[in-house]
């Protein structure tokens, strides 16, 4: 399965991250080769294997319903790149 | 099971709907699904919001015991399958209400498994029309937080008081094919969890809302294209996105055209629904299991204390109302509609059968008429709900016991009812102080009677002349004459005897 | 007295304690130490002041006759991946420029409440994704050591915690935290010359870590001998209820238990791991070690484990998979940097923030788990990968049925320069092929030094023990130190 440009931009456009065409171009050949060889795991013969689900068996402990945090609003907010009226900013978004 | 004849008529013949709803229920707790913070509605932006719920670096999920237990106990109630090994899996995409830039949620291995809602289309008679709508699945994820666009010109604001809070989300099957078998489904879907305690139902406020998924197709044929219209958030306007969404495909496709497999918007004010383009971009959601979280295993203990603690549902109780309790089938089913309703009529019953000293079956006609006559009556009047009835249970059983046993008669019982409305008295001390008690003393009645018939002597020819319709009339003016304290039941025979 | 920026943190507890020293005259020799080595790009942020403030907390503690802590009077040096309360924590990238937490990780804070005082932040590879320290926006780390004959070329003190390998053998802290999600503790103390240890996947809690891959991340200590490494690793373990992946079970005494006998041992040899054209003075390096061990009273038996091959691509699925869900978080509202170009929209705003945000490995690495989770992939790459993950888990468990422990090297070479390998991604990733194995199935593993190639570079071999035994792992690893005799350290240059 080699990517193509088209391919490494569409990746881009959905990691969020904005690319020009030459650092997409540059890409192509550099996630193919990585792409390529993750792909001898093709190989393996996993008939009757299960995912991995825990790395070291154990148990989801499940914790009691009681309120035990928030109301630390200067926390959440003391590193925001913008918050006006104990709220996060960003541009305006038109759904 | 009934067949729904529901068609939409287009021009090139009958149209049948398919419907299938998406449910998002808000899981009542008081902490979040995976941090401590408060989940209670309407608290100052952001004040509600831990470290972990604003995705600060490092932060990890940690599960609410709780929020598991509702969806599990939900499950139960629908009579589906618990899967006792389940995972929670990241849903991937980019959003300001989305601060992880996930959604924790459940995509390949579900809490809950397939299960079934019996919905009823007559109210008159709930059980002879009755559908069965299959559940495909309910599953436990996160909310997001919220957007504001209308407090700055050029930025919107986000609060991640919502962010985190747990929400069951319950598919159905496609299996509805009508507006009203939508609308009964959600209400149905709603008085269940409601009486599960696993959701307040307040649709108002959120805490459930419903994508439809709308398809239209010729009697016959396979399904047709869906569209899902997001976040409806009640029954009637469910209703309305069926019936609208329905019509448009129908002129879509007989004007030639394809129905596009999309994401809609309702707008209430215009009734209409309108594609939602901005989120058109195609999705590639990446989910993949939550590599912070183990699989979720329950064992037996906890399952069996899930099904320990349901209550009795509303099939079961409304059944129940009519064979053991004798109620009409309408009444049983007004009654247990709600299960803040059947818990007073509950509490009702119970009260008037310990003062009565009778059973339950005794009392229930009796307490299920006032309570939906009287009590409502005065209710709607008053603009209340049952939450805050200034006459409790325990108020509304002595009034009623009071007419039981003759003390007062159900004329006097509405006075007295009224009093206790307004001053919030108790019914034995008003008849009391009020001398409302009614007589059985034969003599103060005869002596009524005797006057009531000398003074109407035209009237008391006409009756023995054959008008038996004037005996009404007698025991109305004797009842009036004794300013409503008379027993009926003595006037009556007293007259009887009079007229001889 | 000998130089107390050469002592060990078992020399320093100890020696403050029958006030051989004052802690502060030991924290002060450190900030001095560290003030004079910036040659080396080791830290990312100096805090001098607050290993004088736990210096003499524990000075008044003493001389006030209190009880004092396991760590009362030791500075360490704590990786920048650890989030410190009112102290930037960048995970050495441009993104968290500046981010300075409301709130201090689990690990952190148990080495605080333990006495032990902190350094400052040490330099790693951004979001502790590398193999030589080299992405850090904040610049290289280079490495104390040198080749020998006057080769002055700088060289890579390994990666992830390249920051926290360069700063213990340079003697700019006796002690570091490192976090290893494929070896980045081992390959790191490997390529300086000093011990680490990664233990149990779950030892530690991740709480408060900024995250790399979820199902890997485990953080340990690193130091210059298996003793301290012990006396750390018992402060930083135990059951976090904020982490749901913690282990809920009593921590260990390591230390108190540590012993080089090896009788009745096994020690498995993976023939896997000596694949043609291994380097030959590591493929001798490894024999040495299995002679030391042999030394120590353990019998040696040769042991397979057959997906060894495919435990490298395995790992750079599951990683970046993780990863790429992990640094969405990094959006530009909450935190970290943010670029909103004139009239971008929301989405235009992540994405020129997250391009100006991340380095270029960063990016690679988040592109690949994109794109091995997507529609139509999911199952071919992700889903595989994860079964391969369990045979390679089962290889490991049917070897540990004919052996207690696995000796191996650490690395496939020596330290390498900085800039040999930058071109190519792939050859960076084959230098963790001997690391990443027990990482995938979660087993604590620990790097110890061996010696010095013809260069004079260090070498290190690697223990592998089964889940939940740090203390064969330890002994293994002490048994070594005791007969490699390693004390070289580099000349001081910077």
């Amino acid at each position: 399965m080699s990517i193509d440009l088209q391919t490494v931009k569409k990746i881009a456009s959905l990691s969020r991250i904005s690319v020009t065409d030459a650092e997409a171009e540059a890409m192509v050949p550099e996630l193919n080769n990585i792409l390529g060889w993750v792909e001898q795991l093709g190989e393996v013969d996993v008939t009757g294997v299960e995912p991995m689900t825990a790395v070291i068996p154990n148990h989801l402990r499940l914790r009691e319903d009681a309120v035990t945090d928030g109301n630390v609003r200067d926390k959440v907010l003391a590193n925001a790149p913008q918050a006006e009226h104990g709220f996060f900013a960003v541009p305006k978004v038109i759904e | 099971m009934t067949e729904s004849t529901y068609r939409i008529q287009g021009a090139t013949g009958e149209w049948e709907v398919v419907i299938g709803l998406e449910v998002h229920a808000q899981v009542t707790s008081q902490a979040k699904l995976f941090s401590g913070a408060a989940t209670a509605f309407g608290a100052e932006p952001n004040t509600q919001v831990s470290l972990v719920d604003a995705a600060m670096p490092g932060m990890l999920p940690v599960p609410n015991r709780e929020c598991i237990r509702q969806a599990v106990r939900t499950g139960m109630a629908i009579e589906a399958q618990i899967n006792k090994w389940s995972r929670f899996d990241r849903k991937n995409y980019f959003y300001a209400d989305l601060p992880q830039g996930y959604q924790i949620s459940q995509l390949y291995h579900p809490l809950v498994g397939e299960g079934a809602i019996e919905i009823s289309l007559d109210d008159k008679n709930p059980d002879a029309a009755t559908k069965v709508i299959g559940i495909e699945r309910i599953h436990v994820e996160q909310d997001a937080g919220k957007l504001m666009h209308d407090q700055h010109p050029t930025r919107s604001y986000v609060d991640l008081n919502r962010s985190g809070v747990a929400l069951m989300e319950i598919v159905s099957k496609p299996d509805m094919r009508s507006p009203a078998e939508a609308g009964a489904y959600l209400s149905k879907l709603r008085t269940i969890l409601r009486y599960v305690g696993s959701c307040d139902g307040n649709m108002d406020q959120g805490s459930m809302r419903a994508d439809v998924n709308v398809s239209v197709r010729k009697p016959g044929d396979p399904f047709g294209t869906r569209t899902e219209t997001k976040n409806v958030n009640s029954v009637r306007f469910v209703m309305a996105v069926v019936e609208h969404e329905a019509s448009r495909q129908v002129d879509v496709l007989e004007a030639g055209g394809k129905v596009v497999q999309e994401t809609r918007l309702y707008d209430p004010d215009r009734n209409e629904t309108r594609s939602m383009r901005s989120k058109e971009d195609a999705h590639d959601y990446r989910y993949f299991p939550d590599p912070d979280l183990l699989p979720l295993e329950l064992d037996d203990a906890f399952l069996e204390e899930c099904r320990q603690s349901l209550p009795e549902l509303p099939d079961a109780k409304r059944q129940r109302y009519e064979q053991a309790l004798g109620l009409s089938a309408y009444n049983a089913a007004t009654l247990t509609a709600d299960a803040d309703t059947a818990r007073w009529f509950e509490a009702l019953l119970a009260e008037g059968a310990r003062i009565q000293k009778k059973s339950e079956g005794e009392v229930a006609k009796a307490s299920a008429n006032w309570l939906l006559s009287e009590l409502y009556g005065a209710l709607n009047r008053l603009g209340k709900s049952l939450d805050d009835s200034p006459v409790g249970p325990e108020e509304g059983a002595e009034l009623l016991a009071l007419v039981a046993d003759g003390t007062i008669s159900g004329t006097i019982a509405k006075q007295v009812f009224e009093i206790m409305l307004e001053t919030g008295e108790r019914a034995p001390k008003i008849v009391e102080e009020k001398g409302l008690k009614q007589t059985s003393d034969t003599g103060a009645i005869e002596a009524a009677v005797a006057k009531v018939l000398a003074d109407n002597g035209d009237k008391v020819e006409q009756y023995k002349a054959g008008k038996e319709a004037l005996f009404g009339f007698f025991v109305g003016q004797t009842m009036k004459a004794m300013q409503g304290k008379a027993n009926p039941q003595v006037v009556n025979e007293l007259i009887k005897k009079a007229l001889g | 007295m000998t130089e107390l920026t050469n002592l060990t943190v078992a020399e320093i507890r100890d020696g403050f304690r029958v006030g051989d020293f004052s802690a502060r005259e030991v924290a002060q020799a450190f900030n001095a130490n560290v003030a004079a080595a910036r040659a080396l790009n080791a830290f990312i942020v100096e805090t001098p002041e607050k290993a004088l403030e736990a210096a003499d907390a524990a000075d008044r503690a003493k001389a006030a006759g209190e009880a004092l802590k396991p760590l009362s009077g030791v500075p360490i040096g704590m990786k920048d991946l650890f989030c410190t309360e009112g102290v930037q924590t960048t995970a050495a990238s441009h993104m968290l420029e500046g981010f300075t937490p409301t709130y201090e990780s689990t690990v952190s804070k148990k080495l605080w409440d333990a006495g032990a005082g902190m350094l400052g932040k040490l330099n790693l590879d951004q979001f502790a994704m590398g193999s030589s320290n080299e992405t850090s926006y904040f610049g290289n780390v280079i490495s104390p050591w040198r080749r020998g004959g006057g080769d002055n070329a700088a060289l890579a003190p390994g990666g992830s915690s390249g920051g926290s390998s360069a700063a213990i053998s340079a003697r700019l802290c006796p002690a570091a935290t490192g976090t290893d999600t494929g070896g980045s503790i081992r390959q790191p103390a490997a390529f300086t010359g000093i011990s680490g240890i990664k233990p149990t996947y779950g030892r530690c809690s991740r709480w408060g870590i900024v995250a790399f891959a979820s199902s890997l991340d485990q953080a340990g200590p690193m130091a210059r001998t298996v003793r301290d490494n012990a006396i750390l690793l018992e402060t930083m373990a135990g059951f976090d209820p904020k982490d749901s992946t913690s282990l809920d079970l009593a921590v260990p005494q390591w230390e108190a238990n540590l012993s080089s006998d090896l009788k009745g041992k096994k020690v498995g040899i993976p023939k896997e791991y000596r694949p043609d054209g291994l380097n030959a003075e590591i493929s001798a390096m490894w024999d040495r070690g299995i002679e030391w061990l042999k030394d120590a009273g353990a019998e040696v038996v040769e042991v397979s484990l057959p997906h060894t091959k495919y435990a490298l691509p395995t790992y750079y699925i599951i990683a970046p998979a993780e990863a790429s869900s992990n640094l969405a978080r990094y959006d530009g509202v909450r935190y970290g940097q943010r670029d909103l170009p004139d009239g971008a929209g929301l989405q235009d705003m992540y994405a020129a923030t997250r391009a100006l945000g991340f380095g270029p490995e960063v990016k690679r690495r988040i592109m690949i788990g994109t794109y091995v989770l997507s529609a139509g992939f999911y199952d071919a790459y992700y889903t595989q990968a994860q079964k391969v993950r369990a045979l390679i888990a089962r290889d490991f468990e049917l070897a540990f049925e004919k052996c207690d422990l696995l000796l191996t090297p650490t690395a496939p070479s020596a330290s390498f320069a900085l800039g040999e390998k930058q071109a190519d991604p792939l050859a960076m990733y084959l230098n963790d092929v001997f690391t990443v194995p027990a990482s995938l199935a979660g087993l604590p593993a620990m790097a110890v030094p061996g010696g010095l190639d013809a260069q004079g570079l260090p070498l290190g071999l690697q223990i592998i023990g089964r889940a939940l035994d740090e203390q064969t792992v330890l002994n293994a690893g002490l048994a070594i130190e005791e007969r490699a005799g390693f004390t070289a350290r580099p000349d001081k240059w910077w």
